[in-house]
């Protein structure tokens, strides 16, 4: 029996806990999860739904209590990990307990930058958990002036969410273009146009250089000395990975826990998985890696042979909120350029209908593709840059839906497919002196299947009719 | 003679048709509620292969393996045959002997040929082609509803349905006159399709979902994940009918839309616009959930199904007037053919082999002392691949099945084949795998002997004789009663249809498919009958299953999880396109009938290999250009055939075809492991231009 501990019941620690549960029929493997929320496992990718009243506790709720005593593992909520002692192989526990592992899984995740001077007022917020999802919400229902600080990914779905809660909502950026990692200046600009039109305003290349209010915010005032009027501030500039224990034990930090291609920390006995790990140099903060990672570990855990290693992979990032289609992945950002050496970029824009599309391609493959205002070929798109298949001859099958290239003609024009009856039947039956629909039928069979086809055949033979009388 | 009313011999649709022998037999469509008056291509052509010119008119044997088959006559084919079996079975145990049967013999034939492996051979080893078509829905519903019928429902339900979603599925090619029951543009009805290919049926839908083959199980999560995140749930029905919804709704979680978009190349809107539209048609008379081939035959089949099966459990529909799930059936009989005892693992009434209660009555039916009743058998995929290898069979008998052509790795199953010791076909044509056999019997068809099918609705249908056999061609029944007698079994094994129905009433009694109050006079009335129709209930059986309760011990339909994964095989560089196959409207299965016939083969000479003008653009071939499509397993080759309407990835290819043209020397066997089924419809392909 190893007895595996995992720091953290986030989305990466419940799902090594589910991929571990699928790979260990065995029961091999004694396992503990211990996170510092209060609340069972959940889906946090899915929180701005959940603000946005699109989902709902049962939409978002992953391994639970039952689960975990189902399968004999132990789940313990509310409980901060207070120090990891790696010589006794053991983890202090906030509450004053002690936990051996043979293994220890670090999937800590991270924690909201908070880039807003304090000490602030009631009504400013970050948004990471549950419990911020909730306060917002409850503050939400009774504000009427919210601001969004940050317009990456999160903030933009923040911001959705809270019109749609009713407040007006302006988002304030730092940055010249909203999601500037993943946009570049064409879908920018749509994407702003966009948000326009749904009400909410946004203020780019602005900071904020004080919060004022009482016990409550009630304005945010920009470095250009304007002000936001404000009674609900939710900040959303980013997360940092969450390294403190690692760091105080001494594991080798640097923006994250470090790992290898086995996950493996500098002692390895400890792994690190999800946004608190760092892998060849880079801690995504995103889900895909953790997941994969989760799977991966797991594997490992339930198999010593197993070869995988992990490699890093892809990521794709997709809008969430109504009436907004955004899909931005790999090189998203690159504009468009005439050097012989760079990537090809194919574009194609429809600012009036706030159409953007661009794909990236280098070596016949996808590194990099936006498209927003329309999901037709997103996953499609998606799946070639997943794959790192070559492209299609003609790349404009990736931006439209149903692009047929050089597809011939329809071979026949079969009206009764059932009977493989073409239209130059039917005519011949008229010509023969069919003048209805039995008629016809009885020398074709056309009709005679399904059905479905009898009034497009009886329209036929009225044409047919018209155009013999006429040349008659 | 008179006009005789049957049905087509073709799909599990089994449209009704009028036969007069008089005029040549001429064959004319009939009114019924399924097909309303309508036969497709296949059904118009059916008489076709009646002509002696076509099929089988006598034994034939070859004396060595390296002779030629020969005409003998029928006391020396069947004196081969038993003298074959004895000394197999005699050096090498029961087990020794293997049968394949078929999913389009009538019930009669399917019973008597479970009898006669279990009774007469004292065989485990006996399945059927079936396995590589219903087996995934099968176990599915039977796990999720505590039995195993198609359609639950009558199919007239789907014709009044608000929301119609068919999984997989293509009926407008392949059971045409079921598209009439389809909603269509205009009728203020919502189609739901998901298919990686823009079928005819798709064409016509509200919405087409256009998933990757293989991951129709994240698809179906997506969607259930959409419900339950938009409240459509139906959560009193899930605390009143079901259990297990905790653990799908957990798995559900994990398949937002953003993520299923990635794994299925489906939009994420298009997932919001079918849930809308599935949620909806309950008040719009009602939403049916279908699935096909196309979900099932894959090494997750069985999940698939399941994953459907939570999603219309999560919107309330089973049990629910004018609501369902179901799955449509592929062979001519391949409801009935699944229920009356030619599975490896069953026994008439569809009973499992291994319960000691079903084992006792129909020892009972049969007279024989249940301990001699083997236990259960290898499923046909590992039948078939067991097959001369050491223990494993070395004689086969086969009847109506064409596995040379229609089972998965085909090149492999040629292999195991001439490995036998001794193979037996029987059939109506020569087919492929009969060219491999040392005794072929010629078998009487559809139109010519009496029998009882059951169609896609679980409806039990008659069969009638219009016309006699040609001389030298016997009935299955025949053939089996023959050497059922020379193996030392002068009674038990009866070639009369009656005779043999009778006896299948009874042994279904108290079963899964309880046909006991089944009354021969309201089938040759054509009055309608559904299983279970127990001796003593109402004499229609039952139509609609689940109104009260569910037929699992606790009364509660199931939901049953897991997670998606990949297929058993994906695309890499070597191999980086996805092969799936599937039936077109003018062939119909193997082709060994259809290939027969003069209308169908000018209306489909030959197959081909479906590809986007981009993806032949790469290959730089034209439209009509001979292609190879090559896997690990196999080459097949065909013509290109041009087309927008599939996938950039994604080829496609009819089995229908034999020799080189055989789609199915490159599909991949490998099994769902509970339903055993084979993974047809993905596997991974290059394609090369091939010499003109």
């Amino acid at each position: 029996m190893t007895h595996v501990l995992v720091v953290g019941a986030g989305m990466a620690g419940a799902r090594l806990a589910a991929e571990i549960a699928r790979r260990d029929a065995a029961g091999r493997i004694d396992l503990t999860v211990v996170g510092s929320e209060p609340h069972p496992p959940y889906n946090r990718v899915q929180l701005t739904e959940l603000l946005a009243g699109r989902t709902t506790w049962a939409g978002i709720a992953l391994e639970g209590p039952a689960w975990f005593a189902e399968r004999g593992y132990a789940l313990r909520l509310g409980t901060p990990v207070r120090a990891i002692d790696r010589a006794a192989r053991r983890v202090l526990l906030g509450d004053g307990d002690t936990l051996p592992y043979d293994v220890l899984v670090l999937a800590t995740g991270a924690e909201p930058v908070m880039p807003l001077p304090g000490p602030l007022p009631a009504g400013v917020f970050t948004f990471r958990t549950l419990d911020d999802c909730h306060a917002i919400a409850a503050t939400a229902a009774r504000a009427r002036e919210a601001v969004v600080v940050g317009g990456g990914l999160l903030g933009l779905e923040t911001a959705r969410g809270l019109a749609r809660l009713g407040a007006r909502v302006t988002v304030v950026h730092a940055a010249p273009r909203l999601m500037e990692r993943h946009l570049d200046d064409g879908a920018a600009r749509i994407l702003r146009r966009i948000y326009a039109g749904q009400g909410i305003e946004v203020e780019l290349n602005a900071t904020v250089a004080a919060v004022s209010g009482g016990d409550r915010v009630e304005k945010l005032v920009l470095s250009d000395g304007r002000t936001l009027p404000a009674d609900l501030v939710v900040v959303s500039c980013g997360v940092r990975p969450r390294t403190g224990l690692a760091a105080a034990c001494g594991l080798r930090v640097e923006r994250g826990v470090v790992v290898d291609d086995d996950l493996r920390t500098s002692d390895p006995r400890i792994h690190a998985i999800g946004d608190c790990a760092q892998h060849r140099g880079v801690a995504a903060g995103l889900l895909d890696p953790a997941w994969e990672q989760a799977r991966l570990l797991a594997t490992r855990l339930t198999d010593p042979g197993a070869a995988d290693r992990y490699t890093g992979v892809r990521s794709v990032t997709r809008l969430k909120a109504p009436g907004i289609d955004l899909v931005a992945m790999g090189e998203s950002g690159t504009e468009p350029s005439w050097d012989d050496d760079g990537p090809e970029v194919v574009v194609f824009r429809d600012g009036g209908r706030g159409v953007y599309k661009k794909l990236v391609l280098r070596d016949e493959r996808l590194v990099g593709a936006l498209l927003l205002g329309d999901d037709s070929t997103a996953g499609v798109v998606a799946q070639f840059f997943d794959r790192g298949d070559r492209v299609p001859s003609d790349p404009a099958a990736l931006l439209f839906a149903g692009w047929g290239g050089a597809a011939p003609a329809a071979r026949d024009a079969v009206v009764c497919r059932c009977n493989g009856v073409t239209r130059e039947a039917v005519a011949r039956a008229c010509t023969a002196g069919a003048r209805d629909l039995a008629a016809v039928s009885a020398a074709t069979r056309c009709g005679t299947g399904c059905g479905t086809c009898r009034a497009d055949v009886e329209r036929l033979i009225a044409e047919l009719a018209r155009t013999s009388v006429t040349a008659g | 003679m008179t006009a005789v009313p049957t049905h087509c011999p073709y799909c599990a649709l089994q449209c009704a048709m009028w036969l007069h022998p008089d005029d040549g037999v001429a064959v004319e469509p009939r009114d019924f509620p399924t097909n309303r008056g309508g036969l497709c291509q296949k059904g118009w052509a059916a008489a076709e292969l009646l002509d002696p010119g076509v099929r089988l008119a006598t034994p034939l044997m070859r004396d060595r393996r390296d002779a030629p088959l020969r005409p003998v006559t029928w006391d020396a084919a069947l004196d081969r045959i038993a003298a074959e079996v004895r000394r197999i079975r005699d050096a090498h145990g029961p087990d020794a002997v293997a049968v394949f049967g078929g999913g389009g013999l009538t019930n009669e034939k399917a019973y008597l040929l479970g009898k006669f492996a279990r009774v007469a051979l004292g065989t485990a080893n006996i399945d059927y082609n079936g396995r590589f078509c219903m087996s995934s829905a099968a176990a599915a519903a039977g796990r999720a509803f505590g039995i195993d019928r198609g359609l639950p429902f009558p199919l007239t339900d789907v014709g009044t349905a608000g929301t119609v979603m068919l999984v997989g599925a293509n009926p407008a090619e392949t059971m045409p006159p079921l598209a009439g029951h389809l909603p269509r543009p205009g009728d203020g009805r919502a189609l739901v399709v998901a298919d990686p290919r823009s079928t005819p049926t798709a064409r016509a839908a509200t919405v087409h979902l256009q998933p990757a083959p293989g991951t129709d199980l994240a698809l179906a999560y997506g969607l259930l994940h959409l419900v339950i995140a938009r409240g459509l749930a139906d959560h009193a029905y899930i605390a009143a009918r079901t259990t297990g919804f905790e653990e799908a709704r957990r798995v559900a979680a994990g398949y937002w839309p953003a993520r299923v978009e990635r794994i299925t190349g489906v939009p994420a809107s298009a997932l919001e616009t079918a849930v809308e539209l599935l949620a909806a048609g309950r008040s719009r008379g009602g939403t049916v959930v279908l699935t096909g081939r196309g979900a099932e035959q894959h090494s997750k089949g069985t999940d698939t199904v399941h994953a459907f099966i939570n999603l219309a459990l999560a919107l309330g529909l089973p049990g629910r007037p004018g609501c369902g799930f179901g799955s449509l059936t592929g062979q001519g009989n391949g409801q009935g053919g699944r229920e009356h005892g030619q599975k490896a693992d069953q026994l008439p009434g569809y009973r499992r082999i291994d319960d000691p209660g079903a084992r006792r009555h129909v020892a009972r039916v049969w007279g024989v002392d249940e301990a001699d009743l083997p236990g259960p058998g290898l499923p046909a995929r590992e039948l078939l691949n067991a097959l001369g290898t050491p223990g494993g069979p070395r004689a086969l008998l086969v009847f109506g099945s064409n596995p040379v052509v229609s089972a998965p790795d085909a090149g492999r199953v040629q292999r195991r084949l001439a490995a036998l010791d001794f193979l037996a076909v029987t059939d109506l044509v020569r087919s492929e795998t009969a060219e491999h056999a040392d005794v072929v019997l010629p078998a009487a068809q559809w139109a010519e002997e009496d029998g009882t099918m059951t169609n896609l609705e679980g409806r039990v249908l008659l069969r009638r004789r219009a016309v006699d056999p040609p001389p030298g061609v016997r009935t299955d029944l025949e053939i089996v009663s023959a050497l059922a007698r020379r193996l030392g079994h002068r009674d038990g094994f009866p070639a009369d249809p009656a005779e043999v129905f009778a006896e299948l009433r009874r042994a279904s009694a108290g079963g899964v498919a309880d046909y006991s109050g089944v009354r021969p006079d309201r089938l040759a009335a054509g009055e309608p009958v559904y299983w279970p129709c127990p001796a003593g209930g109402p004499p229609e059986g039952t139509p609609r299953l689940f109104a009260d309760r569910f037929r699992t011990p606790d009364g509660r339909a199931r939901f049953v999880a897991a997670e998606h994964r990949p297929a058993a095989e994906e695309t890499d560089e070597t191999f980086p396109c996805h092969l799936t196959t599937g039936r077109i409207l003018a062939q119909y299965q193997s082709g060994a009938q259809t290939r027969r016939s003069p209308t169908l083969r000018e209306a489909a000479p030959e197959p081909y290999v479906e590809m986007h003008p981009l993806l032949a653009e790469r290959l730089g071939c034209a439209d009509g250009d001979p292609v190879r499509v090559v896997s690990r397993r196999g080459t097949a080759r065909a013509p290109a055939r041009l087309t927008e309407r599939i996938r950039l990835d994604t080829v496609f290819m009819p089995f229908h075809w034999a020799g080189e043209q055989r789609a199915n020397l490159v599909t991949n066997s490998a099994p769902d492991p509970v339903s055993g089924m084979p993974e047809f419809k993905v596997c991974a392909v290059r394609l090369e231009r091939d010499r003109p």
